[in-house]
């Protein structure tokens, strides 16, 4: 229960984050993603934050516990999906948090940019299982899994 | 260029920093990596129902923020794009996402600060990809 308690909490504290971070604006994520025109840089010391706090904290942590850890190579599915991802939130100018943190907007755009979100993940899920379960997936293609993120 | 003010640099790291902060704590009690994107698909991956009960509370407190900052600081929430483009994006975000194993969160911030070269490389083309969408939206006429 405890367990349960601090997850919400995290996900409590992350789309608070988003939120003052700027997160929630689509028109301030295409402008950052401007860089040929009014580039606004501001969301890149959202990240920069995030990674300070979040690279030191982590060097505290796994000194007690080690954690999934994905070692694998760059390969074709992470540079294709990572590019087709890339189009949409510049399209969009939602990413995945985001996303869910605006549903509780109840605004249409936010609705089906959620529910488009969700559909297109689980129908890439199913792909891949049902690709995985015909041929023998070669051992360690798919070993890296979900330990990115 | 736009010139950002002091105030939105500090509300960006401050925002940073909790996100951050929320991701440490995410991996330090349960050992699991805060990535969005595969945080959400964990929630309908095989498994017991104990198994998904930690991703489901993480993603009802992302709810439950969004729910405070529609009644404490409204003004967060930008104007999301049209219906159609929404739906084209959402399916294009969820599918590359999948995909490419990682988001913003997973890639851009956890990847990132663990050192990962996969992370690295794959926020470098996610930025690159919307980059490129947003100037060919500009160039079609199309404000973003």
């Amino acid at each position: 229960m405890i367990g349960l308690i601090a997850a919400l909490g995290a996900g409590l504290v992350f789309g608070v984050g988003l939120g003052l971070a700027g997160m929630l604006q689509p028109a301030k994520v295409a402008g950052f993603l401007d860089f040929f025109g009014d580039w606004d840089p501001t969301l890149g010391f959202v990240m920069a934050g995030a990674i300070a706090v979040h690279a030191t904290a982590r060097w505290f942590i796994l000194r007690r516990a080690s954690p999934a850890h994905a070692a694998g190579r760059v390969d074709s599915p992470l540079l294709i999906g990572a590019a087709v991802f890339g189009i949409g939130w510049g399209l969009g100018g939602y990413c995945p948090g985001p996303a869910v943190v605006s549903t509780a907007s109840l605004t249409t755009p936010a609705l089906a940019f959620f529910g488009a979100m969700l559909a297109g993940m689980l129908f890439l899920d199913r792909l891949r299982a049902i690709g995985r379960s015909a041929p023998p997936t070669p051992r360690g293609a798919e070993d890296h899994g979900d330990a990115d993120g | 260029m736009v010139i950002p003010s002091a105030n939105d640099i500090l509300a960006a790291l401050g925002g940073g920093a909790l996100i951050g902060l929320a991701a440490s704590a995410y991996l330090w009690s349960h050992g699991r990596v805060a990535g969005i994107s595969g945080v959400l698909a964990s929630l309908f991956a095989p498994g017991d129902r104990a198994t998904r009960a930690v991703p489901a509370a993480f993603i009802g407190g992302l709810v439950l923020a969004g729910l405070v900052l529609r009644g404490a600081a409204p003004h967060v929430y930008g104007d999301g794009p049209g219906l159609g483009t929404a739906l084209l994006a959402g399916a294009l975000v969820g599918v590359g996402t999948r995909l490419g194993n990682g988001c913003t969160s997973g890639h851009g911030v956890c990847g990132i600060s663990r050192g990962s070269v996969r992370s690295v490389v794959a926020t470098l083309v996610f930025i690159a990809t919307g980059a490129a969408t947003v100037l060919a939206l500009r160039a079609l006429g199309v404000s973003p």
